[in-house]
């Protein structure tokens, strides 16, 4: 099986890239992706879901002790005053990057690839923003004035700091929320309408064919729909590069040496994708096993997300490089002490696990075989992605640590309750992961029927799918577009 | 070009969900690919019908073309809010930092304009998200649970593998008997009457 594949990665029909292996036709596409939402609970979803509640009940507990505890009940004190909440919170709104890339940058250029992977891709992002939008909310200590941040009229007559890039974050992460959540809506539009037109129980045909509304697949309908979705990727696109950006701002507006660069909003997007790539790897590699959708899924679909994947980190790679040659090129003493302390210091054990896992290992993927070998791949995401939680962790701790005095001088040990909202976040990611493959379509079918070589009512494939003998009429309609295939 | 689309949009029938009175909502034929599809839309349009609709489980590549129909206006609304969202976003930060609650922060004047473009766009980016969606539902006259065509047994297929072609019955070239030979000389797999 594993070999066939390999083979038709190598061997493309009639120079066109086969996206989805097997040649089905657009039932079978139907049928399989339907299915794994219609057929009884596998026993296997539930090995899933049962340690993921646990892990989401942990956060209750988390949260509800800091709650009531305050503050202290987590390890950070002077001088770290940020330490795992806000690690959380870039590393879970990193992991969302990816999916709006797969789902709007790829779009915008044209990478028909996208479509077996970006309805997962996409409901990722949204549940790591969720996961994101979290730690800001409660590491304020006095929670219930977390509506503060929002420019609510109040008989006090005060306002938010609209100056501040701490603002400007609440606004980029929750616009990034909603905007993902439109998106994904929109894009599920056609699949929820398969599902109720598919629904064998009144309930579920009920629910579905609510959220389809009445889509009923006219093509003035359509050609409404292909405009707001472009119209949307082309938003997301800049909206996304935005978000990591203002994110970055948070640390780079500051006057701190290790955080006041002005790399930090490229090299903070490049990392966000970095990550966000290795999380799409690490579900796709369970869902496609899992549900058998190794034919839409395919190992070209892992050899390209691989390549970013090693694209991305050598940016990273790079931009450690850059700080570093930075801080010594300014003659800044605290700037450069900084750097050293992050590489030699107490925390250089941190230091080198980041440098490991971000630059070293996916270095691997130079070689065809590693982007081509689903254990290895499975293994190397999860690397990957302890290695960007420790990035995030190295900025932030290393640079707190050492204060200007060295009376003020710390150093950060979390406690039980830091690593429980961490494995408690994790809980609610796959929570409503787990929720997503069980109720919704994973794969957007109507676009990966779009892929198929019969799709194209001018290609030859669908000329041979034709039952009768008509020709097209002369000078009728546009040229397939060089390349549609792909 | 703009302005037509949006002339078109504003001569269009009010947003009601409401279809004419009659005996039958129209015609609805069913055909095998994509490519049959595309050519019986070019005939149905050379035809000269206007109350008509294709239906397909996906975007069928250049099919509005060989329907005859325009490119959405929707790009219009989305400019429209969006700059509307960014006038918002800007306004409100001025109006709070320079009028309501007048604070001066790290030595910054009080309409220290810079540090707004991140707000301002990102409610331009929100409020042109939402113009999008809900631009298209409207134009699409989304949501409407019950329709004629949800009467058929084989257009529950339409969101799987089929591909159909619906002609209202109030359409001016309409003829119960003429159309139905029309789409079945078309090579039509099934060809049905809907009643309203």
């Amino acid at each position: 099986m594993a070999q066939t594949e390999a083979e038709l990665l190598d061997n493309p029909v009639e120079g066109n890239p086969t996206l989805i292996l097997r040649s089905p036709d657009f039932h079978a596409i139907t049928e399989v992706v339907a299915e794994t939402v219609e057929r009884p609970t596998p026993i296997g979803w539930w090995f899933f879901f049962i340690p993921s509640v646990a892990l989401l009940g942990l956060l209750g507990v988390a949260v509800s002790w800091l709650f009531w505890e305050g503050i202290g009940v987590w390890g950070l004190n002077i001088p770290v005053g940020w330490a795992w909440d806000i690690t959380n919170f870039v590393f879970w709104v990193g992991i969302g990057h990816a999916g709006t890339l797969i789902s709007a940058i790829l779009f915008l250029f044209r990478q028909k690839w996208r479509t077996s992977i970006n309805r997962s891709a996409e409901a990722m992002t949204i549940f790591a923003v969720m996961c994101a939008m979290l730690f800001p909310g409660i590491h304020v200590g006095r929670v219930w004035v977390i509506y503060w941040v929002f420019p609510v009229p109040n008989q006090m007559g005060v306002w938010p700091n609209f100056r501040s890039p701490l603002l400007w974050d609440v606004f980029a992460v929750s616009v990034y929320g909603t905007v993902s959540i439109l998106f994904w809506y929109v894009g599920l539009i056609p699949d929820l309408a398969t599902m109720r037109d598919r629904a064998k129980t009144r309930a579920r045909q009920a629910v579905y064919g609510f959220f389809a509304l009445g889509w009923r697949g006219s093509v003035r309908s359509w050609n409404h729909y292909e405009s707001a979705y472009l119209v949307l990727a082309a938003l997301a696109t800049p909206l996304v590069l935005s978000v990591h950006s203002v994110v970055s701002m948070d640390f780079a507006v500051s006057l701190l040496p290790g955080w006041h660069t002005t790399i930090f909003p490229p090299y903070f997007v490049a990392g966000a994708i970095f990550s966000g790539f290795a999380m799409v790897v690490t579900l796709m590699v369970i869902c496609r096993t899992a549900f058998r959708l190794e034919h839409i899924i395919t190992l070209r679909h892992f050899d390209y997300m691989a390549k970013i994947m090693l694209v991305t980190g050598s940016m990273v790679g790079y931009a450690y490089a850059t700080e570093f040659f930075t801080s010594w090129y300014s003659g800044n003493p605290y700037e450069f002490f900084t750097f050293m302390n992050r590489a030699l210091g107490p925390y250089a054990w941190a230091y080198w696990i980041m440098i490991t896992c971000n630059v070293i290992s996916p270095q691997i993927f130079w070689f065809k075989k590693a982007r081509t070998n689903i254990p290895y791949l499975f293994f190397a995401s999860i690397v990957v992605n302890i290695g960007m939680w420790f990035e995030r962790f190295v900025i932030i701790v290393t640079s707190l640590h050492r204060d200007f005095l060295p009376s003020a001088w710390g150093y950060f040990r979390p406690t039980i309750w830091d690593i429980s909202c961490l494995l408690g976040s994790f809980g609610l990611f796959f929570t409503m992961f787990c929720l997503f493959v069980r109720f919704l379509p994973m794969v957007a079918t109507s676009e990966v029927k779009t892929v198929l070589p019969q799709a194209d009512p001018h290609g030859q494939a669908g000329a041979q799918h034709e039952r009768r003998d008509r020709r097209a009429l002369p000078g009728r309609g546009p040229e397939p577009a060089p390349g549609s295939a792909y | 070009m703009a302005f037509a689309s949006l002339r078109s949009l504003m001569a269009r029938p009010p947003l009601v969900s409401q279809l004419p009175e009659g005996p039958y909502y129209g015609i609805l034929a069913e055909f095998a690919t994509p490519a049959d599809l595309y050519h019986a839309c070019e005939h149905v349009r050379d035809e000269g019908f206007t109350r008509w609709d294709a239906h397909t489980p996906f975007p069928v590549h250049g099919i509005e073309k060989a329907m005859g129909i325009r490119r959405s206006p929707l790009p219009w609304i989305v400019l429209v809010a969006g700059l509307t969202g960014a006038a918002f976003g800007f306004g409100l930060q001025w109006w709070v930092h320079a009028s309501a609650y007048p604070l001066v922060i790290s030595g910054k004047p009080y309409f220290s304009w810079p540090a707004f473009i991140p707000i301002t766009f990102e409610l331009g980016i929100l409020f042109a998200a939402f113009g999008a969606v809900l631009g298209m539902l409207a134009l699409n006259r989304l949501p409407m649970h019950h329709h004629p065509l949800f009467q058929s047994k084989v257009f529950e297929r339409v969101t799987d593998d089929a591909f159909f072609i619906s002609i209202e019955s109030w359409d001016p070239r309409f003829d119960q008997s003429a159309t139905r030979k029309l789409l079945e000389s078309l090579g039509a797999r099934s060809v049905e009457l809907l009643e309203s």
